[in-house]
């Protein structure tokens, strides 16, 4: 290796961006279609729901309405804040009767906020989280994991 | 049911048949080509095809004529064709691309190819004979990055490619200065090479790098996979609906038609599964074609008790032994005759299934 680094014609070449000559380049937001800035969910809605112990409908409501596709960053931070309020507000008992009320599609969503959550974690968030993972890996399988990482809309 | 054949090689990145399915040629994920011959004392090497400088991403065998196509990251593509004295003979392809070439596949009529490539372009080859060459024609718009997967219509005038742009494209592949005009096909009509007749995207969720895609028996139906372990189909005569199936699995890396309605798909969980489409169009799952049981575990003795706390500092055996047929991806799955398929691995093995047998040992097992 050293010997390539103390070459005087250097490497430099390598890092050359040479796509960029190119013309048609691919562009990340192409590959999703058109965004219709998703506002995200309704805060006061959602805490409403919480506040009477209706945490399946608080849940529900805050997954259907994420913001996946949504590119402003702030909306995103706020949705999933809120998620994981919802998440963390209800107990590892209700868990099971909530995931009988989702079908596949929140239930992939719900995945992509419970890998979102762990990556900011606050006291006990990680446990009950993992409690959720190993939940939703019952019912949905690996499938939803992959599609946590490859999904281009991301929570 | 099944038969596993292991010809030495670590792993199988690609392989395919010729008519009989006395021959098979593969690749062992270097930039080789294996030609095996079946033997009554077993599987002998026939010739080993040595051109490409690097890994050989994509091979087909034209059944007809009996030809193979090689293609390679070393951006080159090669039709072999066998000598009187049985030797394969290398033709160089000129593909004009400055890409690895990731996939190839001949047309139903064997008279041109498709080979995709890393640089954004499929070119459709034929050969001219008045210049003893394959020349290339590029599909170039809109293909926005690398084609992973190419299949032929069975018409021989149309392509369907699958891309790492997490989208699905249905062109024209009609070459003017060789064949007919084309009649009007489910798909449409353009009489021009690389017009694109149908545009899909893997999923509303975006993302998804497509591995395989497959054109049903009819033709009117498309069958893709992709890395967010999906299942899809396209239908032409439903005004091109997709019907998605988000599977529990990982993610597949090939798909076959073995019935008019019926998929078998597989890759990164090792096993083929069978997937079906309802008269409603709905994909649904059928079967795991690798019924292999769950081995007994012998129970433990002393002596593996304390070789398992040495090695992974815990009581419990565990087994290093997948409980499928296949230790590892697999890597391409092609059709050997009606009622035969092969699958081939990355730990090495290709493995024949015989869905007749399978249909009679699987309960509710049905090939539609």
């Amino acid at each position: 290796m050293s010997r390539n680094n103390e070459d005087t014609s250097g490497s430099g070449f390598r890092k050359i961006d040479v796509d960029q000559y190119n013309e048609n380049n691919f562009k990340e937001e192409d590959g999703d279609g058109g965004s219709t800035a998703p506002t995200g969910p309704d805060e006061n809605e959602i805490l409403t729901l919480l506040t009477q112990g209706k945490n399946v409908e608080a849940l529900i409501s805050v997954l259907k309405s994420a913001p996946l596709g949504c590119r402003n960053q702030q909306t995103k931070d706020s949705a999933r804040n809120l998620t994981l309020k919802v998440l963390l507000s209800i107990k590892s008992s209700q868990i099971d009767d909530c995931l009988t009320q989702l079908d596949r599609d929140l239930i992939d969503v719900l995945m992509k906020y419970i890998y979102r959550g762990f990556e900011i974690p606050s006291e006990g968030s990680s446990g009950h989280l993992l409690a959720w993972h190993e939940k939703v890996y019952n019912v949905s399988g690996i499938g939803s994991i992959v599609r946590v990482f490859s999904d281009s809309k991301r929570a | 049911m099944t038969e596993a054949h292991n010809f030495e090689a670590n792993a199988i990145s690609c392989h395919a048949w010729n008519k009989d399915g006395k021959e098979v040629a593969f690749c062992p994920s270097n930039n080789d080509v294996h030609v095996y011959k079946r033997t009554p004392g077993g599987w002998k090497v026939h010739e080993i095809l040595q051109k490409h400088d690097l890994r050989v991403m994509g091979l087909d065998w034209a059944p007809n004529t009996n030809r193979i196509v090689t293609c390679s990251a070393d951006r080159n593509a090669y039709v072999w064709t066998q000598g009187e004295d049985g030797k394969w003979i290398p033709a160089w392809v000129l593909l004009r691309t400055n890409r690895a070439a990731t996939c190839v596949k001949w047309s139903p009529q064997e008279n041109k190819f498709a080979v995709g490539t890393g640089d954004r372009v499929i070119s459709v080859c034929h050969f001219a004979s008045e210049n003893n060459w394959w020349v290339s024609k590029h599909i170039k718009r809109p293909l926005r990055s690398t084609v992973t997967c190419l299949d032929w219509h069975p018409d021989n005038q149309v392509l369907v490619a699958g891309s790492t742009d997490y989208k699905v494209r249905v062109f024209s592949a009609y070459i003017k200065d060789m064949e007919e005009a084309p009649e009007r096909g489910a798909w449409g009509c353009q009489p021009n090479l690389g017009s694109l007749l149908a545009e899909f995207p893997n999923s509303p969720n975006g993302g998804g790098w497509v591995h395989a895609v497959a054109f049903s028996p009819c033709g009117n139906k498309i069958c893709w996979v992709a890395h967010n372990s999906s299942i899809c189909v396209a239908d032409a005569t439903k005004g091109n609906t997709v019907v998605r199936l988000f599977t529990e699995h990982l993610p597949f890396t090939s798909c076959i038609w073995v019935g008019s309605n019926s998929i078998i798909a597989g890759g990164h969980s090792c096993m083929p599964l069978l997937y079906s489409v309802d008269d409603n169009g709905q994909i649904y799952f059928v079967s795991n074609l690798d019924s292999m049981q769950k081995k007994e575990t012998s129970g433990i003795s002393a002596m593996r008790k304390f070789q398992s706390l040495d090695r992974q500092a815990r009581t419990e055996s565990s087994e290093d032994n997948l409980d499928s047929i296949h230790q590892n991806t697999i890597t391409s799955i092609r059709k050997l005759s009606p009622t035969e398929f092969s699958t081939s691995s990355l730990d090495g093995q290709l493995v024949l299934w015989d869905l007749k047998l399978l249909e009679n040992s699987i309960a509710g097992l049905k090939i539609v």
